[in-house]
């Protein structure tokens, strides 16, 4: 029988000695006390800290808010529930819902053309420029690019600069008059505030659809063409349905994000309150918490009902 | 001194309602080339994997060297594998692959270093130290693979496929390194494997396994000539295996038997000591040295013929269409168990 | 590499196509361009373009203001802080749920993403209230378990992804020969997630960095630089310091997240066995 050479042979299982292998033994042998000690501390955190924070936040939304003295108190009440359908409140609520869907619908029509061409289009370096070129500005601070924009639409700045070179201003002034677009001024008005929306959540948009056309094989288009099918038909019968699942991921995104969004309204735009405002000055200048916690069981809601539908449109298969 | 290496008393390994290994018994020799063949899905690789200790048994004994090895971690046993993917650490060297297993024991770095390289050398992969797995070919890999388990004087080497990812030539050298290895340094192979020529071509012993049980042990020549099931038959080479009424009217029995292609002869009529059945010749296949002939007989069951070319008269070979007679000594008969 | 090879020579795109894609990425950096170009700006108290005039000076007042280093120190500090904790958190987390299957661990998983998927408001709120309700005034550390609350997910996700990639048969070889739960966590699993870790680390620092909603309300009278820049935008006077700290924090994150993608991407290269 031949050994290695140079080295004696057998050398026996010899079990390391030492606390770690007797710690390691145990664990091997009992993985659900494995398992238990990984769990615990995250569980501990997020049990503790955030689900417990989200339920305090719910019973909370039943207190009563006593209006004279300015105090809350523990008896449960329908009140704030009861106030949100109020006028004043459903409005808050409709402003907020109809941004998020514009925003929404205008991401994913500016989103969709620089997607395609990312997916399909750049190879190469262009791949990763692309990809870094859109990545950065989405994680790039938000409060700066928010600023950015009030120096971006201010009187006198970039964007009245160039409309004015391009003897457009009674157009613009045109356009600022209508009704749900206008406002004094581009920075006061809502179509300033969808712009700074629009412009900040993009991203969030075209990630999930590159992602999504990138999994539909090329092959597949030329599969369409191939059978007879012309650019436009192919891409309207085969690529947009596969993309679509990546439309909708992105659109959870760009719409919930704008839902819960407080500081943009704040910034940009005319004066009436966002769902997000609301919540803010209930809880802070007011310290009315319950009504504040009521109002964001809207967000939640609408949000919930939003992803059962997207999930049933396969949008979590794009995700 | 011929004991015992592996031992495995009635072991059992359910995964819920899937029985992946189910009630296996066996025992391999020390200083054994054990094959374990099967179809994939048949337990082969979860019978090595419990040895190896990647899995425990669900019940049932298993002893490595006389010693009770269900429970104990894959770290705590005497026995090295090589796996299929290679499993080679991608973030370390080599020489520091070959010298994992010296390094958790504790070894200086100079002595495994040097050790690692000797065992790197056995392989045939002397110098090879510095590079990265990611930059040696396949069979390159292989080796390091196996220098990697062989440094650490496993008593049982556990292969699992190693060959599966190479190409035929290379899979064809390979095997014979790795015989002719297993005999220098006298371990216990135990070599897991979905092809048969493979398992006859290397092994002392051969398990046969199907759907987490085993058909068959024996030697490589035993299991082509006198296989025991019907199952085994036909996955160990290619057999003719007749049954039903044509079993019957043939031998008298409904007992399944098998006959081997090479072992039937077209014959012009029902000669006396040899078994024969009429039929009508539906294929001809040309495969170099010998061709098949595939003929249809009673009960729509196909008997193929194996025949080297040359061997006959061309002109009186049989044509596709043409009745034929097929006839076999009955000697050539091997009388099966029926299950499987 | 399937991707690239794919369009070698594939179809080019039509010039419509190609303006706005082109386009796109213009609106999406015009803005930041801006920041970079105002930083420079001469004017005090106004945005007129075209600039008056271009100067470096803003850049040494920022840099004696006080309440700017005290707010990037802050922030910087909350940002260790929460990664610290998001790291081991996220760690453990992917450890648990990259492979086993268990009772729970689709529920787990949910409530992980849950404080990014909601509303930065609805986290904000909460932590607020449950701050309330437990009598703990704002202050540093309720700003870094926020933060490290939504942090988390960053490490989880980087971490469990590379875990996953990670053949089994790795640990197993370890195993194999002789190494125990403890030495292949050392010897191969740290060295093949140390990339993941760090790129997840990076991402949650950053995103600390820069939060503003859920800060907003744990934050109490403590300023981090997010809650500055939103106090200067009513602030007319310092313009020209809000620019520069601005470009500033362009430039914080952009390295770090830089670095992260580098760190991510090419590490397909695992085992031996790619073919």
């Amino acid at each position: 029988m031949e050994t290695l050479p140079g080295v004696a042979l057998p050398a026996p299982a010899r079990p390391r000695a030492g606390v770690a292998r007797v710690v390691a033994n145990v664990l091997y042998r009992r993985s659900t006390l494995y398992l238990l000690l990984l769990l615990t501390p995250p569980l501990l955190w997020f049990g503790g800290v955030y689900l417990g924070s989200l339920l305090s936040l719910l019973v909370q939304s039943f207190y009563t808010f006593d209006d004279f003295t300015m105090g809350v108190t523990p008896e449960l009440t329908w009140a704030n529930y009861k106030a949100l359908l109020d006028a004043a409140n459903h409005d808050i609520i409709l402003r907020t819902l109809s941004m998020a869907g514009t925003v929404t619908v205008a991401s994913a029509v500016l989103g969709f053309p620089v997607a395609y061409y990312m997916a399909r289009y750049a190879t190469g370096w262009r791949k990763g420029f692309f990809y870094i070129a859109v990545m950065l500005p989405m994680w790039a601070s938000y409060i700066v690019k928010a600023y950015s924009w009030t120096v971006i639409l201010s009187k006198g700045g970039i964007i009245y600069w160039l409309v004015e070179r391009l003897y457009l201003l009674p157009a613009l002034e045109w356009a600022l008059t209508l009704p749900g677009v206008g406002g004094s001024s581009l920075s006061t008005s809502n179509l300033g505030r969808f712009l700074v929306f629009t412009y900040i959540w993009l991203p969030y948009m075209i990630l999930p659809i590159q992602a999504a056309i990138e999994r539909v094989p090329g092959n597949l288009m030329q599969a369409a063409a191939d059978l007879g099918a012309r650019p436009t038909q192919s891409f309207r019968t085969v690529l947009l349905p596969l993309a679509f699942p990546g439309v909708v991921a992105g659109s959870i995104f760009t719409f919930s994000l704008t839902l819960g969004d407080y500081i943009i309204p704040q910034l940009v735009g005319p004066s009436g309150l966002f769902i997000g405002n609301m919540v803010y000055t209930m809880q802070g200048s007011i310290g009315n918490i319950p009504m504040a916690a009521s109002f964001t069981v809207v967000p939640i809601v609408i949000i919930g009902i939003y992803l059962t539908v997207a999930r049933k449109l396969g949008a979590f298969d794009a995700l | 001194m011929s004991s015992i290496a592996v031992e495995l008393k009635t072991v059992s390994r359910h995964y819920g309602a899937v029985k992946a290994v189910d009630g296996v018994s066996l025992s391999i020799q020390d200083g054994e080339f054990f094959s374990m063949l099967g179809p994939s899905g048949s337990g082969k690789t979860t019978c090595l994997r419990l040895i190896a200790g990647f899995e425990q048994p669900t019940s049932g004994s298993l002893l490595l060297h006389g010693q009770e090895a269900a429970g104990l971690p894959p770290y705590e046993r005497d026995v090295n594998t090589v796996f299929q993917d290679y499993a080679l650490f991608p973030h370390m060297s080599v020489l520091d692959n070959v010298a994992y297993g010296l390094m958790v024991k504790g070894v200086a770095k100079a002595t495994r270093h040097k050790e690692a390289e000797t065992a790197l050398e056995l392989v045939a992969l002397g110098g090879f130290g510095s590079r990265r797995p990611s930059q040696l070919s396949g069979g390159q890999r292989q080796r390091v693979a196996l220098a990697r388990a062989l440094i650490n004087k496993p008593r049982v080497l556990l292969l699992d496929e190693p060959l599966g990812a190479l190409d035929l030539k290379l899979r064809e050298q390979m095997q014979a390194e790795l015989k002719s290895l297993q005999r220098r340094l006298g371990i216990t192979f135990v070599y897991v494997t979905h092809d048969q020529g493979e398992a006859l071509s290397m092994s002392d012993r051969v398990a046969v396994f199907s759907q987490g049980r085993i058909e068959q042990v024996d030697t490589p020549r035993n299991l082509y000539t006198r296989p025991k099931t019907v199952f085994v038959a036909g996955f160990v080479g290619t057999a003719n295996v007749v049954s039903g009424e044509l079993a019957r009217r043939l031998t008298g029995s409904e007992r399944p038997f098998s006959v081997r292609p090479e072992h039937m002869r077209f014959a012009m009529s029902a000669e006396g000591n040899r078994v024969s059945v009429e039929g009508r010749l539906v294929e001809v296949q040309y495969h170099g040295a010998s061709s098949r002939y595939e003929v249809r007989v009673e009960g729509n069951q196909v008997l193929t013929l194996s025949m080297l070319n040359g061997e006959a008269d061309e002109a009186s070979l049989p044509r596709r269409g043409d009745t034929v007679r097929v006839a076999w000594a009955p000697e050539a008969m091997v009388q099966l168990e029926s299950g499987g | 590499m399937r991707s690239e090879a794919r369009y070698e020579d594939g179809p080019r795109a039509p010039w419509w196509l190609k303006v706005l894609a082109y386009g796109g990425l213009l609106f999406l950096h015009f803005p930041i361009l801006m920041v970079g170009l105002y930083a420079f700006n001469t004017e005090e108290s106004a945005f007129s373009f075209p600039l008056k005039g271009l100067t470096l000076r803003w850049f040494q007042a920022a840099a004696e203001r006080e309440d700017v280093l005290g707010a990037i120190k802050l922030s910087l500090q909350v940002a260790v802080a929460s990664t610290a904790v998001a790291l081991v958190l996220g760690t453990l987390l992917a450890g648990a749920l990259y492979r086993r299957r268990f009772f729970g661990k689709e529920a787990i998983n949910l409530m992980v993403i849950l404080p990014i998927a909601l509303p930065g408001i609805i986290t904000g709120i909460a932590l607020l209230s449950a701050f309330r309700l437990a009598e703990v005034t704002p202050n540093f550390w309720t700003i870094a378990v926020g933060h490290a609350t939504f942090c988390v997910v960053m490490v989880y996700n980087n971490v469990v992804a590379r875990l996953r990639r990670m053949p089994h048969s790795l640990l197993e070889a370890s195993a194999d020969l002789g190494a125990d739960g403890f030495q292949t966590f050392r010897h191969v699993v740290m060295p093949q997630m140390a990339t993941a870790l760090l790129a997840g680390g990076i991402l949650a620092f950053a995103l600390s960095f820069d939060e503003l909603i859920v800060t907003t309300f744990t934050a109490g009278h403590e300023k981090t630089l997010p809650i500055w820049l939103l106090d200067q935008l009513g602030r007319p006077r310092d313009v020209p310091v809000t620019n520069v700290v601005a470009l500033w924090v362009m430039l914080i994150t952009a390295v770090p997240i830089l670095v992260a993608w580098r760190l991510t991407r090419g590490t397909e290269d695992v085992a031996g066995s790619s073919k």
